[in-house]
């Protein structure tokens, strides 16, 4: 029988199942972050309990660390605490940990597939709740609590019930000006920020086809704002291409694996439990105006007028979202002015965002009423990479900040920090109240959207951009 | 794990929809290497003002629903970042059930995984209890986990589903790592296989 893919990697990773019980699904990849290990490993300490693969855990600090002087000691007593805590634990365990000032330190969602560490067909496990990126690669990720970073440390499972599955199909070619980005936040704003609860999406189409495995991350690393459990994509010869020569596959056959790897797909004519289309010729350039990133329009669109609201729990929600943002009804979205831009995280940290960006960076200077912009590599060997391509040059001379690689002002966990009433275009992930620092408004848009605004000081139809 | 067999308690009122686990428990209290002690941080943009003092704005501040050990909300509760501090903020605080029409996955997770009860209900329950628990001071509900039921002050009684195997663990406080490693030979075997 045709099997989808989430079927296949599933029954490969049934250690035991008993009716009425959940099933014991094996681990093959646990990443390991400062924030949400600490009590995990101290639980085991106290059961006198061991980290039963080592082998398969990797660490790395990414949460709290600054994004400026490395060199320099961490600031915050509390967050130096928590990154020496991390590194003890993984060298009481024997567990690789990719220090702040080692060349493979990153945000960990960028780190595993840049590494090698993400594959094909694997069971893929972290306590942060986008490792649903990693289902780029066609791998079965998702975000665990800390009680379970525990049980996965002790035992190399998880206890799993079998979600139900949910085909995305965005159709047809993308337009001009249109990225990841944009499906993935027009995807939320079509199904729901709980659309996806209870699922494992896969997506489909010519429009996801046609991405970069860069783009697929993204559209992936946000599965979780749609409230999937994961997001994956098939495989295809694009995912084998970028994982070639990764330094943890070195060594090995990469024709040999890539067979094995494409057996992984989900076979012709499989079924789903649920199926969503979309047509990508209908995607704008998206804004997210609200606290949730459902609430969301295009660049062309306006902040939603209230009486327009048919039902009463969401006119509510969206009435509070509004007084939160400081905005009226019916505002035009390019009428919306920042004084703030971050470009970085998981969603949108890598290489090619950053091309992308300076791209549309190039000639232009920010606009003075732009009082901070700041340009986070995702991981340090993405910083490497634009460096040698010069591209840090064209921030800066922008007047962008161009800073170390971490999550930065994604969550604000560092030095890096909206003030009260900051307006803040973010190629980030969550729009939530106070995400980005209290008080701190945050609107989600893609990479040369976010840059754009910084240039303009507003939000601009990056599909009219002049390029230099 | 404590185990959870009844509970009765005051029931807070938390009105809003994709609660999300930033506003549980704001990114600063995440720097603590330790799983107690997050009471205090507990809803803290929404429950406390600038200067430190209890925003009266924030319902749950209300006397009437000190000591609550029930939370009432809506849709998609617990959304966002997988932080297990979210529930252990809300069990430190004294919740130890929840009840509300949706929740996001991974909180509803890390609920069970601490002890704690999330009860789905329909949309229109919850809406008639946000009245009830309004309009009578002192509202309190038992909830029967044994029993699958929650009663009402009067006496009337709703049925809820839970799954089987994590009521199990509940009512016994099972620690679900000794629960996996009795099948610890499976697992070797498993290894085994793959080289
Ligand atoms: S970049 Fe943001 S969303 Fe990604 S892991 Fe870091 S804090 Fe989480």
């Amino acid at each position: 029988m045709a099997k989808n893919i989430y079927e296949k990697i599933w029954e490969a990773h049934v250690v035991h199942e008993e009716p009425g019980q959940d099933s014991i699904l094996y681990i093959d990849r646990h990443y390991v972050h400062e924030v949400t290990s600490p009590q995990a490993f101290e639980g085991l300490r106290l059961a006198g309990r061991k980290v039963r693969r080592p082998d398969l855990t990797f660490a790395t600090m990414d949460h709290n660390i600054p994004t400026t002087d490395r060199s320099k000691p961490i600031e915050d007593p509390m967050s130096a605490q928590q990154v020496e805590t991390l590194k003890a634990n993984c060298a009481e365990a024997g567990v690789a940990c990719f220090d702040m000032r080692d060349r493979r330190n990153g945000i960990v969602h960028v780190i595993g597939p840049e590494l090698g560490l993400t594959q094909p067909g694997q069971t893929i496990v972290c306590g942060d709740s986008h490792t649903s990126t990693h289902g780029a690669f066609g791998a079965l990720a998702f975000g665990i609590g800390t009680s379970e970073v525990e049980h996965v440390l002790a035992t190399q499972t998880l206890l799993q019930k079998k979600s139900k599955t949910m085909e995305i199909r965005v159709n047809g070619a993308l337009p001009h000006g249109i990225t990841a980005k944009d499906i993935i936040l027009a995807i939320i704003g079509k199904i729901g920020t709980a659309g996806g609860t209870g699922y494992v999406i896969e997506y489909t189409g010519d429009a996801i086809r046609s991405l970069s495995m860069e783009g697929r991350m993204t559209v992936c690393n946000m599965s979780i704002e749609a409230g999937a459990r994961a997001g994956l994509i098939s495989p295809d010869e694009k995912t084998f291409e970028y994982l070639k020569g990764r330094e943890y596959l070195n060594g090995k056959s990469h024709d040999a694996l890539a067979k094995q790897w494409a057996t992984w797909a989900s076979d012709a004519g499989c079924a789903y439990d649920r199926v969503v289309e979309l047509d990508a010729s209908e995607i704008e350039p998206q804004v997210t105006w609200g606290t949730s990133p459902g609430m969301v329009t295009g660049v062309t669109r306006t902040t939603p007028v209230l009486a327009e609201i048919g039902d009463g729990n969401t006119r509510h929600a969206a009435e509070k979202a509004l007084k939160y943002m400081d905005l009226a009804e019916g505002v035009p979205i390019q009428k919306i002015t920042i004084n703030k831009m971050f470009f970085g995280s998981c969603t949108n940290g890598r290489i090619e965002d950053i091309r992308a960006a300076a791209k549309v960076v190039k000639g232009y200077k920010v606009s003075p009423s732009v009082e901070q912009a700041l340009v986070v590599p995702g991981s340090q060997q993405v910083k490497l990479q634009a460096e040698a391509e010069g591209l840090d040059k064209v921030f800066k001379e922008a007047g962008f900040e161009w800073r170390e690689a971490g999550c930065s002002m994604c969550l604000a966990m560092n030095a890096d920090i909206l003030q009260p009433g900051d307006r803040c275009a973010s190629t980030s992930n969550r729009n939530f109240e106070g995400r980005q620092g209290k008080g701190g408004r945050t609107h989600l848009v893609s990479p040369a959207m976010a840059v754009a605004a910084a240039i303009k000081g507003h939000f601009v139809d990056i599909r009219d951009w002049k390029y230099n | 794990m404590k185990p959870f067999t009844t509970l009765t308690g005051i029931v807070a009122p938390l009105e809003a929809l994709n609660v999300d686990t930033d506003q549980i428990i704001p990114k600063q209290f995440l720097k603590r290497i330790e799983r107690t002690g997050y009471e205090d941080f507990l809803f803290f943009d929404w429950r406390f003002k600038p200067d430190g003092s209890p925003d009266p704005d924030f319902e749950m501040n209300a006397p009437r629903y000190l000591g609550a050990s029930i939370l009432l909300t809506k849709d998609n509760f617990g959304c966002g970042s997988s932080r297990e501090h979210a529930p252990w903020a809300l069990e430190n605080y004294g919740f130890r059930c929840i009840l509300a029409p949706s929740y996001a996955d991974i909180f509803f997770n890390n609920c069970f995984n601490n002890g704690m009860l999330p009860i789905v209900l329909p949309a229109n329950v919850i809406e008639q209890l946000f009245q009830e628990v309004r309009n009578q001071e002192g509202y309190s509900l038992t909830v029967d986990l044994p029993a699958q039921t929650i009663t009402k002050p009067d006496g009337s009684t709703i049925a809820f589903e839970v799954d089987p195997f994590k009521k199990e663990c509940l009512l016994n406080g099972w620690d679900q790592i000794g629960l996996t490693l009795r099948h610890e030979d499976k697992i070797t075997a498993f290894e085994k296989t793959r080289g």
